[in-house]
């Protein structure tokens, strides 16, 4: 089984803390916060090896991210993964996630034949969750979103579960797909630090622009149809009454005021 | 498609099994506002079979044309077959934007329906306006909701966008005054990519989240799971939903189908008290309008503080019982 892994580097939510918001060019601020796998791709990654793990095959990573990222590839490798492909020029930045998806897409055409494309279903910073559909519809493959337990059967289809509100659908379909899943899936599997060891052996792979077959009008910021005017931070209610004494005097004059406006 | 279609804006109006998602009827309320506007009337378009009597319900809500392709291929939701119809749609009557619920089924269907139209989306959105020149801006959340961004969609068309389900409320029924059109669906059982074998849906519980008037929510302050007990007997004497954040869901203290926020559900409560919420603009930006918004959390810094009305700066495990049991002295006073 042949499974390519997308996964994109976000900078580390637990150093969001530090995000700033110019005020002058309304960009975000992001120096200095280091980068890490997006947490739901390490879903994707670990469905793709404990496929691998159990039908044989190879599990391919890939990323479309300034060159920078190849330390959060390395990662993936550690994880188990057995080549990662980093897609990065000047061209692509500034893309939607229909330019980036456009360039994901030409580079799995460019792996060849696949059975499976799994992508984390959002990522943490921009959470568009737009991606792996976008990737589907460029490789003309089908694509299921939300998913949260594959079944690979002997017959020819698989069956697998998406989440729907209040319940999940279990449909059959036939490889090759696009697959984006949630958390409950799986547990990623820990790194060792043989594992990191092992890593370092691996191939990783830089293409440009000029390794794939690209419509230039596609890319980045000139590809992209939607355009950010700009970020805001939402307003602040302004601070709160805070009640006065100790534990138990708070507690009666909420009880009081919740009684005078009627809700006990 | 010959028939002329005067509504530049539509929205997308999700049903499974014949069961209508309320998020669609909740946008229709806005693109109407949206509308008026721009001096445009408003669409409701309905994909699935036996759609008869879910196109009569889209009419008495106030819309000026609903659009209906109805087809037995259509009965089980496949997004390659339903991106197929609304491309269909959209190349031969050009509507200016398109709205979907952003649901399992909306945020799957919108993107590949966009690259196949290659135009912009919005996804998530918190709230929608108009420019004067009728261009729509989007309010998208971003890292976890700590940052908006106003995203527009200058070159292409339509203007796709995902809206959050809860943030805006739901229309009141009209009187029917909208005419249906039938929708051609060139369809053919080779669209349909994959072949659904099962439908599980639990019923959402009576009272729920989204239609509570009270919510108490417990956050990762709570501690631990034996502790969560104190926010349900807090919700107990209020009558109220139960509501978390993503670390008790996390942790198993409380269900997935609480959590509130950016990737859980919008509620729109009189009253929300939140106990042990640091308050992360992820869990926040699910809150919508409340009367009143009550926060107990040992850390007087705590950025919940900041989008209060009122704060109780202490341990809940002493400021809740104290609570429930003041609380309890009213009801049995009456």
């Amino acid at each position: 089984m042949r499974t390519i892994v997308c996964i994109k580097p976000v900078p580390d939510s637990k150093h969001w803390n530090r995000l700033a918001l110019d005020p002058k060019t309304k960009t975000l601020v992001r120096k200095g916060i280091p980068g890490t796998i997006n947490p739901l791709d390490r879903n994707a990654l670990e469905l793709a090896l404990s496929l691998r793990d159990e039908h044989g095959g190879e599990v391919l990573v890939v990323s479309m991210a300034p060159p920078d990222a190849i330390s959060v590839l390395n990662e993936a490798l550690a994880m188990g993964a057995d080549r990662a492909i980093l897609l990065s020029d000047m061209a692509f930045a500034g893309g939607d996630t229909l330019a980036t998806a456009y360039v994901l897409s030409a580079g799995i055409e460019k792996l060849g034949q696949f059975d499976l494309v799994v992508c984390g279903d959002q990522t943490i910073d921009g959470g568009t969750a737009q991606v792996s559909a976008q990737v589907a519809e460029f490789l003309d493959v089908p694509n299921l979103m939300h998913v949260t337990a594959v079944d690979v059967t002997p017959a020819a289809s698989w069956l697998v579960r998406s989440h729907i509100e209040h319940g999940y659908v279990v449909v059959e379909i036939k490889p090759p797909m696009v697959l984006s899943v949630l958390k409950e899936i799986n547990e990623p599997r820990y790194v060792t630090l043989m594992n990191i060891l092992e890593a370092e052996k691996k191939e990783t792979q830089i293409w440009s622009s000029s390794d794939l077959e690209l419509k230039e009008p596609w890319l980045g910021l000139n590809g992209s149809p939607t355009c950010m005017v700009d970020l805001f931070v939402p307003e602040k209610k302004g601070r709160a009454e805070i009640l006065q004494g100790g534990p138990r005097e708070q507690a009666a004059e909420l009880a009081d005021r919740l009684h005078r406006s009627g809700f006990c | 498609m010959t028939e002329i279609i005067e509504s530049k804006i539509w929205v997308f109006i999700e049903q499974r099994q014949g069961r209508m998602a309320e998020v669609g009827l909740e946008i229709l309320g806005k693109a109407a506002e949206l509308g008026l506007s721009i001096g445009s009337k408003v669409a409701g378009v309905l994909v699935g079979s036996s759609l008869a009597s879910l196109s009569d319900q889209v009419l008495s809500y106030g819309v000026d044309e609903v659009l209906v392709a109805d087809n037995p291929l259509l009965t089980d939701y496949c997004n390659q077959a339903y991106v197929k119809v609304l491309e269909q749609a959209v190349s031969a009557w050009q509507p200016e934007i398109l709205l979907l619920g952003a649901t399992a089924m909306g945020t799957d269907l919108a993107p590949r329906l966009a690259a196949r139209l290659r135009t912009g989306l919005s996804a998530h959105c918190i709230d929608l306006h108009l420019t004067a020149e009728g261009e729509l801006l989007s309010v998208v959340p971003g890292w976890g909701g700590n940052v908006m961004a106003r995203v527009s969609c200058p070159r292409t068309r339509p203007q796709v966008a995902t809206v959050m389900p809860g943030v805006f409320s739901l229309p009141d029924a009209t009187e029917a005054r909208g005419r249906k059109i039938s929708v051609e669906t060139l369809i053919e059982p080779a669209d349909i990519t994959y072949r659904t074998v099962e439908v599980k849906r639990e019923e959402a519980p009576k009272g729920g989240l989204e239609t509570a008037e009270v919510v108490v929510a417990g956050g990762w302050g709570v501690g631990t799971k034996a502790d969560w007990r104190y926010i349900e007997e807090l919700a107990l004497v209020l009558n109220a939903a139960v509501g978390a954040t993503r670390p008790p869901v996390d942790e198993g203290w409380a269900e997935e189908k609480q959590m509130i926020g950016q990737s859980g559900r919008t509620i729109r409560p009189r009253l929300y008290i939140g106990v042990g919420i640091s308050g992360h603009m992820h869990h926040l930006v699910g809150l919508k309008d409340p009367e009143l918004i009550v926060a107990i959390n040992g850390d007087p810094n705590a950025a919940i503080f900041d989008h209060c009305h009122l704060a109780l700066v202490g341990d809940f495990k002493e400021i809740v019982p104290a609570l429930i049991e003041k609380i309890k002295s009213y009801s049995s006073a009456q």
